[in-house]
């Protein structure tokens, strides 16, 4: 038993027997719906060891016995070759679990079902949970589920997840079968494989180290198939080297395809005794993909739904962001006047406060977001985006999934980056995240607004437009430039399920926004405090007498001495110290050149004071914002780059690689600029 | 079906046809008949993306999306 586990069960007041259950299931098929149900708000978000993938792990209290509950990944397969499946099959192999229930989406039975042998095969105790059994009606085809049970060996129990049918029946079912031991399913091979697999077992027989809870059968499967992980297992166990050698001699490439023949010939047989398939016709899902993944009109309806996306985000999210904003102002202005104690007031009002309201200002958007993306995802459209968009992103080094997190980025890179977790190939996942601070978020827009509007007049709509034109550029150019580099290699194959389309539930979506919506501002919401933090105290010190933010501060200080490097960027101190409060959020740059350059924190009177300031021009604010659309975007990216490419390396790599190609356009900006004499 | 021996990526919407082997090795064919596209599987082709990749198929019940380049690793019968 996991420590992990352990803890949980600590978290039970009474004491029960406790049944631990781990939740199987291919994805699409209802998994997290019943996940929820099973276990309501109940529930611990976390990381797989090691990997950032995510583990979910909740309880529900039963009749007599009480249920831990782990969400496996969704898988198709347990081979082991994909990350999501050594996850799930080493959880089932070390979990020490009772029972595994398996959910299956009944209108799509025999995919489904090759799992279910896998799980059989590995010796699991596994309880089927039958469920969408609503659509397979709709689809005129019936289940016969003694039948299907009988033939599996493993209980069955119909449900609908989402209405909550059935779920009480699974309960008792676990409870019925979680100590008795399903003999693991036997699928006879061709005479050659069983030949193999005989003389395999009996060397393996002769190993007294390997652990009797590992079925010989099982094992003997897995070397004939050359299976990726065997050698860890075989050198875990202390077996000498030549019998491994021996027993690896054994694999064999055909016999993979073999053996995967044969497992859908049994699943074949299993689906002509229990399912009786309506009139094989297109579907409703069909013809709606005859439409959206239209010749003409795909395209078009692509970027309608993403416009609309975009819309709901933002038109929801406003109006909060402003309440936050003003909330927060207010009452940071309160402490800083009211506290008599000067730098008490004002680490409570600039520091703390301020602090809180930057975190908590990006709360509505990425609640939205989240809301929107879990809805486009239920809803069966997020597959068919991809599909539409993805001989596109492979031409720029990208694969069809990473067009959504491009999308996202013009709001927040940081829930952008959290949605690059559907690309399940690292280096497609890498290059995703690592372009994605240049696709111009919302809090980059304020600082555009400003200058283009100051000193660009009725081009200024142009000028905002370029920004985000060369944003694209920048990002595309990158990713060509990774793929050719660090991250070689074909994107990876887009052999993709493209669900029937369902009508979204409320329920899921909302959940779906709770739970990654407070993953966010636990983990991001930490860094950006701490980096708010850092500012204030650089820009109260030294203590006593010195104006907050002021010329004589250690913040001034730090521009001017880094002033040098940003000299030929047309760029004084005080835009350096405006940048570098904009390391840790971009929504602080105006506020921060307000408090430098004076006009009384409106507006207003930030824009008259940098009118009437013979350090701001056309062209240094042209590479002003050239700088702040490509370098880093906050800290709170940083932290969930970090976070999301599990190292510091590219993180710091994705840091000063866009903070040195933000300083060379800036310069290529501003020299030439210079050099032509344009007068501005 | 004319029993001509082709790749899946040469079908047209609307062709039915029957898989034969995958002409590939490694990972590739392993996810590919993992995901159902074993010997005798019957496989209809939906509709094509926009821009004519990657290529909308259904078979044993579902719909999966292929890119011609994986499709055309896939011999069947037609």
């Amino acid at each position: 038993m996991s420590v992990k586990t352990k803890k949980v069960k600590e978290m039970t007041l009474d004491d029960k027997r406790v049944i631990e259950v781990a939740l199987a299931g291919n994805p699409n098929t209802g998994k997290s719906t019943l996940f929820n149900a099973l276990t309501g708000l109940r529930q611990k978000i976390g990381n797989w060891p090691g990997v950032t993938v995510e583990k979910k792990e909740g309880k529900k209290r039963c009749d007599g016995f009480n249920l831990i509950i782990t969400d496996l990944p969704g898988t198709y397969s347990l081979s082991a070759y994909s990350l999501d499946e050594k996850i799930a099959r080493s959880f089932i192999i070390e979990g020490k679990l009772d029972v595994v229930v398996q959910i299956i989406d009944a209108s799509n039975l025999e995919r489904n079902l090759y799992l279910t042998t896998m799980l059989r095969e590995l010796g699991a105790n596994v309880v089927i949970a039958l469920n969408m059994m609503d659509l397979l009606e709709e689809s005129s085809s019936s289940i016969d589920v003694n039948k299907l049970s009988k033939e599996m060996g493993v209980p069955v129990v119909p449900m609908i997840a989402s209405s909550r049918i059935g779920i009480d029946d699974l309960e008792n079912t676990i409870e019925s079968i979680y100590q008795k031991e399903q003999k693991p399913i036997r699928i006879t091979y061709s005479k050659e494989i069983e030949e193999v697999l005989a003389n395999v077992q009996e060397i393996l027989m002769s190993i007294p180290s390997i652990p009797s809870d590992f079925d010989s059968r099982w094992l003997a499967i897995q070397i004939i198939q050359n299976d990726p992980e065997i050698l860890t297992f075989l050198k875990n166990w202390n077996v000498n080297k030549t019998i491994i050698e021996k027993l690896l001699s054994f694999g064999r490439e055909d016999y993979e395809a073999e053996i995967i023949d044969t497992k859908y010939e049994f699943i074949t047989n299993v689906t002509s005794k229990a399912l009786k398939r309506g009139e094989e016709k297109l579907t409703r899902s069909d013809l709606v993909d005859k439409v959206v993944t239209h010749k003409w009109l795909g395209i078009p309806i692509f970027l309608i739904v993403m416009w609309g996306a975009f819309q709901f985000v933002f038109a929801i999210s406003v109006p909060f962001m402003e309440l936050i904003d003003m909330l927060f102002g207010w009452l940071a202005g309160l402490l800083v006047d009211n506290i008599n104690i000067g730098w008490l007031g004002s680490l409570l009002g600039d520091g703390i406060v301020g602090g809180l309201g930057a975190v908590l200002i990006f709360v509505p958007p990425i609640f939205a977001m989240f809301f929107i993306l879990s809805v486009l995802e239920d809803s069966g459209y997020l597959a068919r985006a991809a599909f539409v968009m993805d001989k596109i992103m492979v031409k720029f080094g990208l694969h069809g999934h990473s067009f959504i997190p491009m999308l996202l980025g013009f709001g927040c890179n940081v829930p952008a980056i959290m949605s690059t977790r559907s690309l399940k190939n690292n280096k497609d996942r890498m290059i995703t995240i690592l372009i994605n601070p240049f696709m111009s978020c919302g809090a980059r827009m304020p600082v555009f607004i400003l200058f283009a509007g100051l000193f660009f007049g009725a081009a200024a709509g142009t000028v905002i437009f370029a920004l985000y034109i060369l944003g694209i550029v920048v990002a595309i150019f990158t990713a060509i430039l990774l793929r050719k580099t660090f991250f070689k290699g074909k994107s990876a194959p887009f052999i993709m399920e493209l669900p029937p389309y369902h009508t979204p539930k409320l329920r899921s979506a909302t959940v779906a926004m709770w739970d990654k919506g407070k993953m966010y501002l636990k983990k991001a919401g930490t860094i950006i405090l701490i980096g708010v933090m850092f500012v204030w105290f650089l820009a109260a010190m030294p203590f006593g007498g010195v104006e907050y933010g002021g010329p004589d501060t250690w913040l001034a200080a730090v521009g001017t001495f880094f002033e040098p490097i940003f000299r030929p960027l047309g760029f004084d101190w005080r835009i350096v110290v405006a940048l570098i409060v904009g390391f840790v959020a971009k929504e602080l740059v105006v506020g921060a050149l307000g408090t430098i350059v004076g006009g009384g924190g409106s507006e207003e009177g930030i824009k008259d004071a940098i009118l009437a300031d013979e350090g701001f021009y056309p062209l240094n604010s042209l590479s002003l914002m050239v700088f702040t659309l490509l370098y880093v975007p906050c800290a709170a990216v940083i932290g969930v780059m970090r976070k999301e490419t599990g190292s510091w390396r590219w993180t710091i790599f994705a840091v000063v690689y866009s903070t040195v190609i933000a300083w060379l356009f800036a310069l290529v900006v501003f020299q030439l600029g210079s050099l032509m004499n344009l007068g501005l | 079906m004319s029993n001509k021996v082709t790749k899946l990526d040469q079908l047209e919407i609307g062709d039915i046809a029957k898989v034969i082997t995958i002409d590939v090795s490694g990972e590739l064919r392993r996810r590919l008949m993992e995901m159902g596209l074993t010997r005798g599987t019957l496989i209809e082709v939906i509709g094509k993306a926009p821009l004519g990749d990657p290529i909308e198929y259904k078979f044993k019940g579902y719909n999966l999306s292929l890119r011609k380049e994986e499709a055309n690793k896939v011999v069947v019968e037609h």
